[in-house]
């Protein structure tokens, strides 16, 4: 569904990204793993094409990537639920669901989108008039991803859904990771908490200092010493 | 509030009483008011977004140089001279506009680059002095000179006319808030104002949904510059442009409430009372004085009372409100 071949992306005269090639297969979920600064948030930018790709090629389902204006990528079917969860805080909920629906094509659907959303996350129903900065750190996050949801994409983007939330908080967000696999879309995680992600994709890739390092099988990676050492602290 | 309901029995009201007769003074500054709450509210649709222009004046001179100009020395009717000096102000719009927006110039850095823009167009003015009358400024030839129709020269002896036209013209500039409040662009760019990354996710053209409201709100600034130059026939740079009227501008709309329908007319009725109050109590003394009590007013308005005054009188009545609703809903369960 998505590759990524020999991608290079930076910020100004800084290169972030060195050579990155990888693959999502429709109907997966792909993680991303690595340490700070590795280059895990530039990647998911340069796909959804807030940030140029300097050199290689990246194609949705066939469709160049690298050439489509970001606010087109959208409607290529992908939606990017960016790290720290980056709601709209003055607007409520609905309005912030409503954004997520912007691109001409998912206005029409927006009414079965919206309840859509609100089956799959009752507690944001709950809470549709309230101001999106007012929620705690798991119902932003729910609003992220259900703001994501609304433009009806194949492919999720999750930059670090994890990310500053309570460790109970955290494991209900992995869970809901299933629960949109289950709904059939193909998910590519980026996290730092390792341990928990690879317990919810098929496959994942190692990404430091820019560059991937390694990739494989879910399990096969929880089993590496390497990254149980690296990564997982065991 | 935000229906159209109230200003057109609004405008009835004031167009019956123009045709009744009032004296030619009070007239005068309901027309000035009128032209200005227009200008004012083509700012306030840049301003919500926290597009904070310090640069309008350059639009507003725009509009009313390249009218007069066109009229003075080619003979242009202002029929075909407005269009044309709205459509410079939208490529002038356009030209600052773009870069900033591509090259995500925002906030405080976005209004030094709109300030710098007043005071080009200014010094251009005062440079090209042999056409404009530099600082001194120029009057629009008057068509009595060689007896072209009022229709065609858009000049009227009498306020009447222009009283009815200012009325239309700021019900226009209503209505256009109105579209505006009303349509998708304004979800975009609020989006924006609060976070450009998401929104760009979202898929929203940030880039162009900021020029949109850029080059309508520089079109109608530039609109009341010409009417401005059309109903006073005098232009000069610290009338129409500057870093004055820049400022007045700013403070006017944040005065009456940015947020709100009518907030920019509410500021317009307080500038211009304000103006006119200390040129007919202080007189020449204080040139200048009513811009520094802009300034300090501008200040303390941002601190304390960010919605304006008719904005947080909104706010307050619709608490007020709400509260009832709540109070007589829990009395009848």
């Amino acid at each position: 569904m998505l590759t990524l071949s020999n991608v290079d992306a930076g910020y100004g005269t800084f290169q972030a990204l060195f050579d990155c090639t990888l693959e999502v297969n429709a109907g997966e979920a792909v993680a991303v793993i690595g340490p700070n600064g590795a280059g895990k948030t530039t990647l998911m930018r340069v796909i959804s094409g807030l940030i140029p790709a300097r050199g290689g090629r990246m194609d949705m389902e066939g469709r160049d990537l690298v050439a489509t204006p970001p606010h087109r990528i959208v409607d290529l079917g992908i939606a990017h639920v960016p790290e720290n969860r980056r709601l709209f805080p003055r607007m409520s909920v609905e309005d912030n669901l409503r954004m997520g629906a912007f691109v001409p094509s998912a206005r029409a659907a927006f009414s079965r989108r919206l309840e859509f959303v609100y089956d799959l996350f009752p507690r944001m129903k709950e809470r549709r008039h309230q101001l999106a900065g007012t929620l705690s750190g798991g119902e932003q996050q729910m609003c992220a991803i259900g703001r994501a949801l609304m433009s009806e994409p194949k492919l999720l983007l999750l930059d670090e859904p994890s990310a500053g939330l309570a460790p109970v908080i955290v494991q209900r967000i992995f869970e809901l990771v299933r629960v949109i696999r289950e709904q059939g879309l193909t998910v590519l995680i980026v996290e730092q908490n390792v341990q928990q992600v690879l317990r919810v994709v098929d496959r994942a890739y190692v990404l430091e200092a820019g560059s991937i390092r390694m990739s494989g099988a879910a399990e096969e990676l929880a089993a590496s010493d390497e990254i149980r050492r690296l990564y997982m602290g065991l | 509030m935000n229906s159209l309901a109230l200003p057109i029995v609004f405008a009835a009201l004031l167009v019956v009483a123009a045709l009744v007769g009032i004296p030619s003074y009070p007239l005068h500054i309901m027309i000035v008011i009128l032209i200005w709450a227009f200008t004012y509210t083509g700012w306030s649709l840049m301003g919500r977004f926290g597009l904070v222009s310090l640069g309008h004046g350059a639009f507003m001179g725009l509009g009313a140089y390249a009218t007069a100009l066109l009229w003075n020395y080619a003979g242009m009717t202002p029929w075909l001279g407005i269009p044309i000096a709205l459509a410079l102000a939208a490529l002038l719009a356009v030209i600052v506009g773009y870069p900033c927006f591509k090259f995500r110039i925002t906030g405080h850095y976005f209004a030094l680059v709109t300030l710098a823009l007043t005071e080009v167009v200014r010094q251009t003015v005062i440079a090209t002095r042999d056409h404009t009358g530099g600082s001194l400024g120029f009057t629009p030839t008057p068509r009595g000179n060689d007896d072209t129709p009022s229709i065609v020269a858009l000049q009227f002896e009498d306020k009447e006319t222009w009283f009815l036209i200012a009325v239309v013209v700021w019900l226009v500039g209503l209505l256009i808030w109105r579209a505006v409040d009303r349509s998708m662009v304004r979800h975009a760019l609020d989006a924006v104002s609060e976070d450009e990354d998401s929104a760009a996710a979202a898929g929203i053209n940030v880039t162009w949904e900021k020029l949109k409201i850029t080059v309508l709100s520089a079109v109608m600034t530039a609109f009341g510059g010409a009417m401005y130059v059309q109903y006073q026939l005098f232009v000069a740079p610290d009338t129409v442009s500057g870093i004055g009227i820049s400022l007045q501008i700013v403070f006017a709309v944040v005065a009456g409430g940015v947020f709100t329908q009518f907030g920019p007319t509410f500021g317009a009725i307080i500038t211009l009372l304000l103006a006119e109050l200390l040129r007919i109590y202080i007189g020449t003394d204080a040139v200048g004085l009513d811009n520094a009590i802009y300034g300090v007013a501008l200040v303390l308005f941002i601190v304390f009372l960010p919605k304006g005054i008719l904005g947080s009188i909104e706010d307050a009545v619709r608490r007020r409100l709400d509260r009832q609703e709540r109070s007589s809903v829990t009395s009848s369960a």
